[in-house]
């Protein structure tokens, strides 16, 4: 684990640079986050980072795709449009959470 | 009178009986297994089933055979679980209460769940290999195959025996290279993963022998529909592959009656403590095996490992002790690499495969992450330890819990030393 310095705040991250510590997390840093993998957050990301948030608050994991989809309610074809190519790590690397583990 | 009510008679229900029987007093216990088949199947086996290793006959036995004496079999389907009145109901409305209740219905391959996989092309050029009747079917098919594009996909993870598509596209390429076909045949291995396998070190191994082999592999691939027209799988970013033949596996998931009773998540496994396997919500209720939702994975050998930890624990709980035993999420996979070779992987929840010998350190027998004569050897005579030892609950030469001794770890070393470079 390795303390990282993002948007001029020291956040602990792991190897690959997803958050680790779920209340160093806020929605100014999620922006920057944001911004270093090529997305521009609209209201239809935000639904999609919310949900993980509230639904990894109530469950103790990052939730995958299916879930999202099943629980959260957002289309798996939408979020393959909001977070191109890799929808599951992106969302999670923004709302400020570990990595999935969907695959063991 | 109390009674243990195991729900399923695949690996994990039959090794947990076969177990706990011994060791709880009849006069106080009663055993209950319901299962739904009759016949017990060495899944391993179905693997090489499609290139004629194995005929359906040797990997399927009677349930009740592996069911030791003193415990009662129904044939029955679950309709649900009742677990606030500690009732299951059966089809047909009978129901069945228990003081313990172990959930082991295992996962079971969906094709229904995927728009277009059972359309039109299903068992014609749309296979599956997880399933005796699809092995089966696919021996028939490759049998007269005269070639073309062979497409390998995994639909979603988590799968049972996440490595046995690998293995399918090794020995699908060392079949063609017997049959003098294999210039003929165009190989590509597509999953949902953004490598050959889930941890590193040994996705670097693996994604080297997919390379070696002039296997093609479309990583990060989500499936949303089979076109049957087109003959392709299509994306949820659009990417479209064709396919002369595709071998898939569909999404896996845990028994519907889960889903019925509210008991399990969207893939309708059940949640239960990664170390004793108990529900958080019902602390009668336990899951083993693959119907269990549990960071590690979906195979034989967690489930045998899983059960000796919780046949520990049970005997405690029946004694009126705490139950002090942990699982660490051990899985030790053999990799059938074709040529008469394989490769051995052992791993837990922290731990990822790495290189080293196994079981014991230098002399092994046994090597890991690497591909060796011995190691086949190993996978093969495992169909007889299976239902030798293995169901019948006898001790094997191998812990329960992973051990470090005779593994490497510099390449573990050197991969976590990487920070702060976004790979996302």
């Amino acid at each position: 684990m390795t303390v990282a310095t993002i948007a001029d705040r020291e956040v602990h991250v792991d190897g690959e640079g997803f958050m680790t510590e779920y209340e160093e997390w806020s929605e100014d840093l999620a922006t920057y986050l944001a911004t270093n993998i090529g997305l521009d957050l609209t209201d239809a990301h935000w639904r999609a980072i919310r949900f993980l948030r509230e639904d990894f608050k109530a469950v103790g994991e990052t939730p995958t795709l299916r879930r999202v989809t099943a629980v959260g309610g957002i289309p798996t074809k939408e979020l393959f449009q909001l977070f191109p190519k890799k929808p599951a790590k992106k969302m999670a690397y923004v709302a400020g959470l570990p990595k999935p583990v969907g695959c063991v | 009178m109390k009674r243990l009510l195991v729900l399923g008679s695949g690996t994990a229900g039959t090794t947990v009986v076969n177990k706990l029987r011994p060791r709880l007093p009849r006069a106080d216990w009663e055993i209950v297994v319901v299962d739904g088949a009759t016949s017990h199947h060495y899944q391993p086996g179905y693997l090489f089933i499609p290139f004629g290793k194995y005929e359906p006959a040797d990997i399927v036995n009677p349930i009740q055979k592996y069911l030791p004496k003193g415990v009662e079999f129904r044939r029955a389907e679950v309709s649900r679980v009742d677990p606030d009145r500690s009732v299951v109901v059966l089809e047909g409305g009978e129901e069945l209460g228990y003081d313990y209740l172990v959930i082991a219905t295992g996962a079971t391959p969906r094709p229904d769940q995927t728009p277009g996989m059972l359309g039109e092309e299903w068992r014609k050029s749309v296979f599956d290999f997880y399933t005796l009747d699809g092995a089966t079917a696919l021996a028939g098919r490759l049998k007269n195959w005269e070639g073309g594009r062979l497409v390998v996909h995994i639909t979603e993870m988590p799968i049972k025996c996440p490595v046995a598509p690998l293995e399918f596209v090794f020995l699908a390429d060392s079949f063609f290279e017997e049959k003098g076909m294999r210039d003929r045949v165009e190989l590509v291995y597509v999953t949902p993963l953004e490598g050959a396998f889930t941890k590193p070190v040994a996705a670097g191994r693996l994604g080297g022998m997919l390379d070696d082999r002039q296997i093609t592999m479309e990583p990060d691939f989500y499936i949303e529909s089979v076109d049957n027209e087109s003959k392709s799988i299509v994306s949820y970013d659009e990417r479209e592959i064709p396919f002369d033949l595709l071998v898939t596996v569909p999404v896996n998931m845990g028994a519907d009656f889960i889903a019925r009773s509210g008991m399990g998540n969207e893939l309708n496994f059940v949640p239960v403590d990664k170390g004793t396997f108990v529900s958080p919500t019902w602390p009668n209720v336990f899951a083993i095996g693959d119907a269990a939702d549990l960071p590690t994975s979906k195979a034989g050998s967690v489930a045998h490992f899983a059960v000796e930890v919780f046949t520990e624990n049970f005997i405690q709980l029946a004694n009126d002790e705490e139950m002090t035993h942990r699982f660490d999420g051990h899985a030790n996979c053999f990799v059938e690499s074709g040529d008469g070779k394989a490769m051995l992987i052992d791993f837990n929840y922290e731990v990822q495969p790495l290189p080293g010998k196994y079981p014991y350190p230098v002399v092994g027998p046994m090597s890991l992450l690497e591909e060796t004569s011995i190691n086949h050897l190993g996978k093969m005579g495992f169909k007889w330890l299976y239902w030798n030892a293995l169901l019948p609950g006898r001790k094997l030469p191998v812990s329960a819990l992973m051990s470090m001794a005779g593994k490497d770890t510099s390449e573990d070393l050197k991969d976590t030393s990487k920070d702060m470079e976004v790979r996302v």
